[in-house]
């Protein structure tokens, strides 16, 4: 039963992925589907949205093997995710680095903060690791917002110079397709990291500790090395994201990249596709990023504007309505997409029992 | 010297705010284990009371008689809003506290987008009385005399506090749920009431917080996102103080208020150096839970 069925997800993700890939070659139109000057499949906007929405999946299914998988509520996925765009951008913008050299940076740069961060924040459990990772992600809004030493440039937000980089990366329009191709392969590299570690060993000690972590030290079982792993590994993850976001949109701005809003985002997209499940992470922040977009386009429309404003104010909101949605799933579907789509699996890797044992700890 | 007599005096105003913003929080998560994410959103909604009381009162009632209703207002409806979260959403989840969470995470962004939607995301003036915009002058020292008032509202919050949660009887039943809530239940008292009692006195308090920030620290001004800016010190004092004290988090909102201004006068005025007062609350976070992981006050975890 359980072959069976994951054999059907393989093929359905196949499917997707085939289609996604031969994307910026189909001219067809499309109207509804995508709102206002985006109903051409391959147009640049189009793919634009595409690649935020790949970056963001890969993101979210980092984040849900730590809390999904882990059960580690970080509330600081954010300053990796900052870490990743800003590091990045100031090594190419500020000190003009080749690519390579700023790849490494950025990522040793990520590894030391999330080991050394991990190691004062895996100190203390539960509520007191969302908020202390939450204090930490906030003093970094605050020191890039405070445009150190010239680095970040603030408020103003700092743009991307291209010109240390390879032709096809340019932030020539013509190039969008390869840039949203370098964001569907951040999606599946960081998928399959994901689906490697929580297929593991290591990966069944992570459900393990969601589920009971002093059981698991009493067996002699040490979890601070399997919280920190999981803590590090989802926070180079959330780095990659960082740098393909500055890639694709080219300007770093601190209340966008940087801020607790960010966070939330990634948090509701994996609660609301089903934590604990990797493909509801993906679909989860698909879902969320394309009404983010589209509710954006549609409040703008003239046939919009007409309607009355008790009805106009809260519809043309997409945060209202996101939230709104979120609320919703929380009470009525905990399991999020996942368990509406999947009802009786088994029990190990499915949605809903595995975001009521979350539900159980504490 | 009268500088620092002056900066020790706003210190302690804004650690009066820090105070009414965190207390509440404090309680309800020692009480319930609810990280409540929406606390923010009630001093955002405790502002905007304010704000509707003061501008749609005749003004014929004078500006002391309407900024004392808008206070009033802003405290009623951060309670009000806090009763009704609780009632609607809190209640269906009880034993779930990451579901509790998550759903105060969703209420507060759909709510301020509500906000951004009906009143704009640019920030409103609330009209103020003049006496307020003035500083006294004592001893040399010219004080503001916006401070007073949060310094006067924190103290008499905490007063009142410690009077209900030491002599009435709710209070007694509180302050035994946040020590062992099985315990209470076990000997036959109702705790759902206290819960819905804790968030709406948590409530109130930040709906005061929310007023008192925007007329002491923002130039009168009121928008959306202010309490969730505000939330995140909030947090930092009630990690600091220890989760579920109330003597904790006075203590530890007047040191994060303190240093707070000290560090963003004498070293924020260096270039790059302008957001020192907020990342020093986060290091000095990052101290205490290394020396003291349960927080000042905090009982054994």
């Amino acid at each position: 039963m359980r072959w069976r069925s994951r054999r059907i997800g393989v093929l359905v993700g196949g499917a997707f992925l085939a289609l996604f890939i031969v994307v910026p070659f189909i001219g067809a139109h499309v109207p509804w589907v995508l709102p206002g000057t985006l109903d051409v499949v391959n147009s640049t906007g189009t793919l634009e949205v595409l690649a935020l929405c790949f970056m963001f999946a890969g993101v979210a299914v980092g984040y849900d093997m730590m809390f999904g998988y882990t059960g580690l509520m970080s509330l600081g996925p954010v300053l990796f995710f900052a870490t990743g765009t800003y590091v990045f951008d100031i090594a190419l913008t500020r000190w003009e680095w080749a690519l390579w050299p700023a790849l490494l940076l950025t990522f040793g740069v990520s590894l030391a903060l999330a080991v050394v961060l991990g190691a004062v924040a895996l100190r203390v459990h539960g509520i007191a690791f969302a908020m202390v990772t939450l204090a930490f992600a906030q003093a970094f809004y605050f020191l890039v917002e405070s445009n150190p030493h010239n680095l970040t440039a603030g408020d103003t937000g700092l743009s991307l110079s291209y010109t240390r980089l390879p032709s096809f990366l340019s932030g020539a329009v013509s190039n969008t397709r390869n840039l949203y191709w370098i964001a569907l392969a951040f999606l599946v590299i960081a998928y399959a990291i994901v689906w490697l570690v929580t297929e593991s060993v290591t990966g069944h000690v992570f459900v393990a500790i969601r589920e009971n972590e002093r059981r698991l030290e009493v067996l002699g079982v040490r979890p601070f090395r399997f919280k920190m792993v999981s803590f590090v590994v989802s926070s180079l993850i959330a780095t990659g994201g960082g740098i393909v976001y500055i890639l694709v949109i080219g300007t770093a701005v601190p209340s966008v990249v940087a801020s607790t809003t960010v966070t939330l985002s990634i948090l509701i997209m994996v609660v609301l596709g089903g934590a604990g499940t990797r493909w509801g992470a993906v679909v989860g922040a698909m879902v969320y990023i394309y009404l983010q977009q589209y509710l954006d386009k549609v409040g703008a429309e003239p046939s919009f504007t007409r309607l009355p404003a008790v009805l106009r104010v809260p519809l043309s909101e997409p945060q209202f309505l996101l939230g709104a949605i979120f609320v919703l799933f929380v009470l009525f579907a905990p399991g999020g997409i996942a368990s509406l789509v999947v009802r009786h699996r088994s029990r190990r890797t499915l949605g809903a029992p595995a975001l009521s044992s979350l539900i159980r700890k504490v | 010297m009268n500088i620092f007599l002056v900066l020790t005096f706003s210190g302690v105003a804004l650690g009066a705010i820090y105070f009414l913003a965190a207390s509440g929080l404090s309680l309800i998560y020692g009480l319930m284990d609810v990280l409540n994410f929406a606390h923010g959103l009630f001093m955002t909604l405790g502002a905007y009371a304010g704000y509707e009381v003061a501008t749609r009162l005749p003004s014929s009632l004078g500006a002391p008689t309407l900024i004392i209703l808008a206070i009033i207002g802003a405290t009623l409806g951060g309670g009000l809003a806090a009763g009704i979260t609780e009632l609607i959403l809190i209640r269906p989840l009880y034993g779930k506290p990451i579901s509790q969470i998550l759903i105060t995470i969703g209420l507060d962004l759909a709510v301020v987008g509500l906000l951004m939607g009906g009143f704009g995301s640019t920030a409103l003036q609330i009209p103020v009385p003049l006496w307020l915009i003035e500083p006294t002058h004592i001893g040399g020292l010219y004080l503001p005399n916006a401070n007073f008032l949060a310094i006067g509202g924190g103290a008499v919050v905490l007063a009142g506090l410690e009077w209900f949660l030491s002599r009435t009887r709710y209070g007694i039943i509180i302050r035994a749920g946040v020590e062992n809530r099985e315990m209470v239940r076990a000997l036959g008292i109702d705790v759902g009431r206290a819960f819905t009692l804790v968030f709406v006195i948590g409530g109130a308090m930040a709906g005061l917080a929310g007023m008192l920030y925007s007329i002491v620290f923002s130039g009168d001004l009121v928008s959306p996102s202010q309490g969730d800016s505000l939330l995140i010190f909030a947090f930092i004092v009630v990690v600091i103080g220890g989760l579920g004290s109330i003597r904790g988090s006075a203590v530890a909102a007047l040191v994060v208020g303190l240093l707070q201004e000290y560090t963003s006068f004498y070293i924020g005025g260096h270039s790059g150096w302008a957001q020192i007062g907020d990342l020093s609350t986060v290091l000095l976070l990052a101290v205490v839970l290394e020396i003291r992981p349960r927080g000042l006050f905090g009982r054994v975890a």
